[in-house]
């Protein structure tokens, strides 16, 4: 039950909290800061303008309305598609690896890998823009070649978190891993 | 080794007994089923397991012997440790739950009599052994009725070994004869399990499946009946298979026969896939109709069918003036374009006679179409889909002018820029050979040279004429096509849209599932680990993906590339559902 602060990719603080369940359980929950409100404001009020600029122009009030709808869904988007919270790895030994992800606006999304599905947990590395960054990430085994690996499935896609915090989350992992294989 | 125990939650405050239920082969897994209680017979317990295996083809053991606390009721577990010598077993489990604490606790023998796990002995060693037990809680009823994707069924052996939570589902869903006793039964034994507190069913859904099969049957006759009449060999001679197959309503009506020979088919649905894609057809079938009786109403009231007949004669009429004022304008110079006269003037006229033809046909035709389209709406009193089909048909019909003018145009086109790209290999002096396919070079003769550089200067000066006028009528054609192809692709829609399993999904989402999740539950020192299992739905776009009905026509074969270079070239182009028909 540790919680410590740690920085993402861009520079951002995130929180890595681990909670150990029992010897051969763990979570690990990536938070990412909240919505700023301060981001949602200009955003909005950036919109707003232009389209009272647009309306002061046309003078045609269907402008402002649909500006006004246009910010409602697009923000409702936003919590409810794109922005993550928090994501969770929950690996349980000799039972299997569950993440889930859930959004700003509560909704949840799970997925599960048994462990015989799995083949191992590895740090790799990735270009991302113009830089090269670290992540975490399943392996999978093609059930019809268990030495080949037929998928990668990335963890903490969305928080992205530097090489310090992987390593920690992988260092216990890989406790797990060895103790039930 | 972890030991794993999938333990029901409605077992959770049984009173005390035996364990029911299933090791896992190949895993360390056991999957708990029922709770058999005190007081029973060991004989009748043997007996009732062996008698449930033979029904349920899942090999069910006795797993072990659940203890509930009461008051005055102490002094079991000697008891329980010699049940073990009853029921013999590789691995005796010991569950048992104490006053005042959630979490159970639970221990292990081993077939000759040693404790594995024994937590006062334990208790000052270190505890690593005595937690590896995982009890994994889930829901017997949803578990039962759920189906993992992607499918996969008992009875198909596949070479890829089903997955430890497969089979935990299977094993759930093939132990159902063992869930019919309920607790209103006069029996020897006392069992726990989800439907314990009496059986689960509707007398809507028992009354719907005693009557089915009769119905059934007697549908079934009357497709064969239907059969019957389509194999008549008048129906086989080749013009009127030709027009069948190029309109839609009859396209339409064959895909319909199909389906409903899945669907009233007496035998039951063997396997998931097949029970869901009768489902599917069977409630899109309803819905079509549903739709259909809809738009019938609406179009026989207020007069409906008259109002639209007179508006239909003069649309044509429009129609056609249009083409002809469009036909004179080509006649001339069109956007001051300066074209051949004489062959200006021959095409405009062939076309304009054409035109003439056909408003005289529709004159002909006028009194009538109102009774005409009084008898083809009734038409959408079998679904939705027909109708759309028919006013696909209507379309068709009513633009045949132009479909023939488009022909006309193509064909000229076509024969030109086949005689100049020949004329031009021999402006080269090179041909096309057929036999090897391919271009050589050929010595002409001074005749030949000649000849062919004056019908190729002829041809070239010619093409920008015909070139228009195909242009022209193209577009007019790509207009009707495009009308069609939307139609085509709502009926398309409409038949395959899988209604019944988009349904399922929004209204039990545990039937389709994905997989599964896990959630910790409050964890206490001293007891093993515990999860609770939730069934993950499947995703709707899954849902689409995996249970879409197959239909005839697909989306257009060929691309758009494809598609514009025919264009250019001058071949004919048809809508999409005949072009397949075409490519055969």
């Amino acid at each position: 039950m540790a919680e410590e602060e740690f920085t993402d990719i861009n520079g951002n603080s995130i929180s890595l909290d681990c909670q150990t369940h029992s010897a051969f359980c763990r979570e690990f929950t990536v938070t990412a800061p909240k919505l700023s409100l301060r981001k949602v404001m200009v955003c909005t009020c950036f919109i707003w303008l232009f389209a009272y600029a647009i309306f002061f122009l046309t003078e045609n009030t269907a402008v402002l309305s649909s500006a006004i709808i246009l910010t409602l869904a697009g923000m409702m988007i936003h919590i409810h598609f794109v922005k993550v919270d928090h994501e969770t790895l929950l690996i349980i030994g000799s039972l299997g690896i569950q993440l889930s992800s859930s959004y700003a606006s509560g909704r949840e999304s799970t997925t599960f890998i048994e462990m015989s599905k799995l083949k191992d947990i590895v740090i790799n590395e990735a270009v991302y823009m113009h830089s090269i960054i670290y992540y975490l990430c399943i392996l999978i085994k093609d059930p019809a070649e268990p030495e080949t690996v037929a998928s990668v499935v990335p963890l903490f896609q969305s928080s992205k978190p530097r090489l310090n915090c992987l390593v920690q989350v992988y260092r216990s992992c890989q406790e797990i891993l060895a103790e039930t294989r | 080794m972890v030991l794993k125990i999938f333990f029901p939650q409605c077992c959770n405050i049984a009173d005390s007994g035996l364990l029911i239920g299933h090791w896992i082969p190949g895993h360390n897994s056991a999957v708990v089923l029922a709770v058999v209680h005190y007081p029973f017979i060991p004989g009748q317990v043997k007996k009732y397991l062996n008698q449930m295996q033979s029904q349920s083809q899942v090999h069910l053991t006795v797993l072990g012997s659940w203890s509930m606390p009461k008051e005055g009721k102490e002094g079991m577990d000697s008891f329980l440790k010699d049940l073990s010598t009853i029921f013999p077993q590789k691995c005796w489990l010991q569950l048992s739950r104490e006053i005042g604490k959630t979490g159970f606790t639970c221990q292990v023998v081993q077939n000759d009599g040693k404790l594995l796990q024994d937590r006062k002995e334990k208790n000052d060693d270190d505890s690593s052994e005595e937690d590896k037990i995982i009890f994994v809680h889930y829901d017997q009823r949803k578990v039962m009725l759920s189906q993992l994707h992607p499918v996969q069924e008992v009875s198909q052996k596949s070479e890829i070994e089903p997955s430890e939570l497969r089979l935990v589902f299977q094993t759930v869903a093939q132990s159902q004869p063992l869930f019919f006793l309920d607790k209103y039964d006069d029996g020897p034994l006392k069992l726990t399990h989800w439907q314990s507190e009496g059986r689960e069913a509707s007398i809507i859904a028992e009354l719907l499946k005693q009557a089915s099969v009769p119905v059934c049957i007697f549908l079934t006759w009357l497709l064969s009946l239907w059969h019957w009449f389509c194999s008549f060999r008048i129906l086989h001679s080749w013009p009127v298979l030709f027009i069948s197959s190029k309109l839609s309503t009859c396209v339409q009506s064959g895909y319909r026969g199909v389906h409903f020979k899945t669907v009233f088919s007496p035998q039951k649905a063997a396997t998931h896939m097949d029970f869901m894609r009768k489902a599917n057809i069977f409630v899109s079938f309803l819905v079509d109709i549903a739709l259909g009786l809809l738009l019938v109403s609406w179009l026989y009231r207020e007069n409906r069918i008259s109002k639209l007949a007179d508006t239909l004669v003069p649309v044509a009429d429009r129609v056609a003036k249009e083409l002809q004022e469009l036909l004179e304008w080509l006649m001339g110079a069109p956007a001051g374009l300066k074209m051949n006269r004489a062959l200006d003037q021959v095409l405009g006229r062939f076309f304009l006679y054409h035109i003439h033809l056909w408003i005289s046909y529709i004159h002909l035709m006028s009194p009538f179409i109102e009774r005409i389209l009084w008898y083809v709406g009734l038409s959408a009193c079998l679904g939705l889909t027909f109708a759309l089909s028919i006013l696909s048909d209507i379309v068709a019909l009513l633009t045949f002018h132009i479909y023939c003018f488009y022909v006309y145009g193509a064909r000229l086109y076509c024969l030109k820029i086949y005689g100049l790209s020949s004329l031009w290999r021999l402006f080269r002096g090179k041909k096309w050979n057929v036999l090897r396919q391919r271009v050589d070079s050929c010595s002409y003769d001074l005749d030949q040279l000649f000849i062919g550089t004056l019908l190729f200067m002829i041809l070239l000066f010619l093409l920008p004429t015909t070139a228009l006028y195909y242009l022209v009528f193209t577009l007019l054609r790509l207009v009707v096509v495009l009308f069609q192809g939307v139609i085509h692709l709502s009926v398309d829609f409409i038949n395959s849209f899988p209604l019944f399993a988009i349904g399922l999904r929004i209204c039990r989402p545990y039937r389709l599932a994905e997989g599964v999740k896990f959630k910790v539950l409050c964890q206490e020192p001293g007891t093993p680990l515990h999860l609770m299992m939730e069934i993950n739905p499947l995703k709707f776009s899954s849902v689409l993906q995996c249970y879409r009905t197959p239909t005839y026509s697909g989306y257009p074969k060929d691309s758009w590339a494809a598609l514009s270079k025919k264009l250019f070239v001058g071949e004919l182009i048809y809508p999409w559902k005949q072009k397949t028909t075409k490519t055969d």
